[in-house]
């Protein structure tokens, strides 16, 4: 599904990841959880072909084997829009308000007519009702005056009508609150399929309910355990300390 | 795909579909060059009225006499003895399709006359060559008692409305190119509604110039009497062209007690033109005056229009965008003053520049004293794409009167590299990207135009965007 070779990130000339090595299998859940700073949002956004932060391979660059691979594509080089339409979808952190960008209008341009626009806006409306957000927020342009438990849901509705394979939520349980946390997390059971999840998160409560499959633990920059849903019992009870 | 702006721009000077040029065949041509004898002549082949010839040569007078203005960009490079003053197109105005000439038919073929008034026009008036040739005023407007005719028609047919304020808002000594269109005005449309009438589809006019070195003087006239209620459209296309014109129109409008106008214009000269134009409004009590102004074309284009707000409780709104390309010059605004209690105005500006292009927001608000209770907004945004663009504020504000409530916002951004990242994650390339954004940034405005133009509008933009890709 998702291959990842001896990935290493600079930003400004910084290492900030280094030498990341994990395959991701198809239809599983993973979960990535570690401490502030540890270089979890930059894998994502690394994955996501970000221009900031700046793909290199720790060993000579005539090597096939430095890349990240996706459905068996190698991606390494390409443009964001290409690796989403290989399949790859981000949930972000903190989504932006697009001022005069309506929902359908951005539905609609990344489908590139692949999905016939009365289907988006169909499609979009159920899984709003699902969600518990307002149809109203669709009509408006994306995250315009909405909350920060509306954008997360957002993200995830958008994730719903776009269909990618494989799907990465950048801490989609922050700054929800209970009920909210609940409804995505149903939603997100409820359409999973055979897709690949990534779950980044500081906590355990969402994986109560995703249940992953392998649970990494990243600090300063490098994968430094995997293990089972246990292991996010024990960073619940214990923190990162035995890992630093 | 790298393609570079060169290349777009050879690909748009193959193809060009919103500037193209048909070949010339004008019946008559004045010599090159303003004298006192081309603004007789003018006034003769039209068989106008004495005091019609009397106002033309005081105004050439007085174009002689005003200095260019002293702010705004340079336009030095205009010459004045290098452009021909008057063209007649046809020997006569055709009132059916059928009867138009074939190249000018085909010329409003490629940008879709028929096709546009089939679907939701009132009435078409299409000025080809400074002379309006063609138009079509809906039966159901003429039973109201409105008035949609070319200025030409206007003076002939309905004489004493047009006597009583042609000039009266915008006169001569305004300022230079007031003056010259004053002289050598031609075409234009003349739109006046009666008592009460609302009419419900807008109005359109379509605009084009297609002689080289040909200067367009259009003189537009629109009166809505107490109540009523219209929606006047200039769009505005045109070919591409080797050498400097220059388009110096006027338009005056009065919004009696109670009626409401709105003029909106879509503005796409090609970029070898000077846009030079003076529009104003006289608002009477609780008239609303709506100017919607997208200018996209021209070289420089300087453009201010105004809301003189005379009776109480009268409200003045411009709203308007302006982008600027490659060795293009934005000088456009808005003018509101405020005479009488409980006034509003609402200046919306949204500007975007790119290549080098330039954009600047000039405007003047003016509360008179004894103006109590009014209120003043005004909002310019500018979106700037790339180092080498620039975008300059000139705002003045003259308050009069301690009772007034003014609000004035100001930014000025560039596409954050975070949105657009956001967008290709999504799936769109960085070009379809960008357009996005800059669509999004004019739809305060864009979403108050007819459907249609704004479409128009909006491929055009995409088009110029294009070109950043690489």
């Amino acid at each position: 599904m998702l291959k990842i070779n001896n990935l290493i990130v600079y930003i400004d000339g910084k290492t900030i990841l280094n030498d990341i090595n994990f395959i991701f299998e198809k239809g599983k859940t993973y979960a990535i959880m570690g401490p502030n700073g540890s270089g979890k949002s930059t894998l994502a956004y690394s994955l996501m072909g970000h221009p900031a932060y700046k793909i290199s391979n720790s060993k000579s660059q005539i090597s096939n084997d430095n890349t990240i691979v996706l459905n068996g594509e190698d991606i390494t080089a390409m443009e964001p829009h290409a690796r989403a339409q290989a399949g790859m979808f981000l949930s972000f952190q903190t989504p932006l308000a697009l001022s005069g960008v309506k929902v359908y209008q951005l539905l609609q341009l990344a489908m590139h007519g692949k999905k016939d626009p009365l289907k988006i806006r169909n499609e979009a409306k159920a899984y709003a009702k699902e969600l518990g957000i307002s149809e109203e927020l669709l009509n408006r342009p994306l995250n315009e005056g909405a909350s920060g438990g509306e954008r997360k849901k957002m993200e995830v509705l958008q994730a719903a009508v776009l269909g990618k394979s494989l799907l990465i939520f950048d801490e989609v349980d922050t700054g929800v609150d209970v009920d909210a946390l609940k409804s995505i997390s149903k939603f997100l059971i409820k359409y999973k399929k055979d897709k690949t999840y990534i779950v980044i998160t500081h906590y355990n409560r969402i994986l109560h309910y995703l249940k992953p499959d392998h649970v990494l633990v990243m600090v300063e920059g490098k994968i430094v355990k995997v293990g089972g849903p246990e292991l996010a019992k024990t960073i619940e009870d214990e923190g990162y300390e035995a890992f630093t | 795909m790298k393609v570079t702006r060169d290349k777009q721009k050879e690909d748009l000077n193959f193809d060009y579909k919103y500037g193209f040029s048909m070949p010339e065949k004008s019946f008559y041509k004045a010599k090159k060059g303003l004298r006192e004898d081309v603004v007789r002549m003018i006034s003769k082949i039209k068989k106008e009225p004495d005091w019609m010839l009397e106002f033309r040569l005081k105004a050439y007078k007085i174009f002689l006499e005003k200095n260019m203005p002293k702010f705004g960009p340079s336009l030095e490079n205009i010459d004045f003895d290098n452009i021909y003053y008057y063209l007649k197109p046809t020997e006569n105005q055709a009132d059916a399709w059928e009867d138009l000439p074939a190249e000018i038919k085909e010329t409003y073929d490629r940008i879709g006359v028929p096709e546009a008034e089939k679907k939701f026009l009132a009435g078409v008036s299409a000025q080809y060559e400074s002379e309006v040739v063609y138009e079509s005023v809906n039966k159901e407007l003429a039973k109201e008692g409105v008035i949609f005719c070319d200025m030409d028609t206007a003076l002939r047919e309905h004489e004493d409305i047009v006597k009583e304020y042609f000039g009266t808002l915008i006169p001569a000594h305004d300022n230079k190119f007031a003056a010259l269109n004053s002289a050598v005005w031609s075409g234009g449309s003349f739109v006046y509604v009666p008592k009460g009438v609302k009419v419900k589809l807008p109005l359109q006019a379509y605009f084009r110039i297609n002689a080289e070195r040909f200067g367009q003087f259009e003189r537009t006239l629109i009166i809505a009497e107490e109540g009523s209620d219209v929606h006047y459209v200039e769009g505005c296309t045109a070919p591409i062209y080797t050498s400097e014109s220059l388009h110096a129109a006027v338009v005056e409008i009065f919004v009696k007690k109670d009626a409401h106008v709105r003029y909106t214009t879509v503005q796409n000269w090609s970029t070898n033109i000077y846009n030079l134009v003076t529009k104003r409004t006289h608002c009477g009590e609780n008239g609303f005056m709506e100017w919607i102004d997208c200018n996209i074309g021209s070289g420089i284009t300087m453009k201010y229009p105004s809301v003189y707000l005379h009776g109480e409780g009268a409200r003045g709104e411009v709203l308007s965008i302006a982008f600027a390309g490659k060795g293009q010059i934005q000088d456009a605004g808005a003018k509101m003053m405020h005479f009488a209690p409980n006034t509003s105005s609402r200046i919306v500006s949204k500007s975007i520049s790119k290549d080098g292009g330039r954009t600047s927001y000039r405007g003047l608000v003016q509360v008179s004293p004894g103006a109590k209770n009014s209120t003043v907004f005004v909002s310019c945004d500018a979106l700037i794409l790339d180092e080498e663009s620039r975008s300059d504020t000139y705002p003045t504000m003259k308050i009069k009167e301690n009772d007034v409530e003014i609000q004035h916002e100001a930014t000025v951004e560039k596409l954050g590299d975070e949105k657009l990242f956001y967008l290709r994650s999504r799936g769109l390339n960085r070009a379809d990207a960008e357009s996005a954004l800059v669509l999004g940034f004019m739809e305060p405005v864009t979403k108050k135009i007819p459907l249609e133009y704004s479409i128009e509008l909006n491929r055009l933009i995409k088009l110029e965007m294009e070109g950043s890709v690489g």
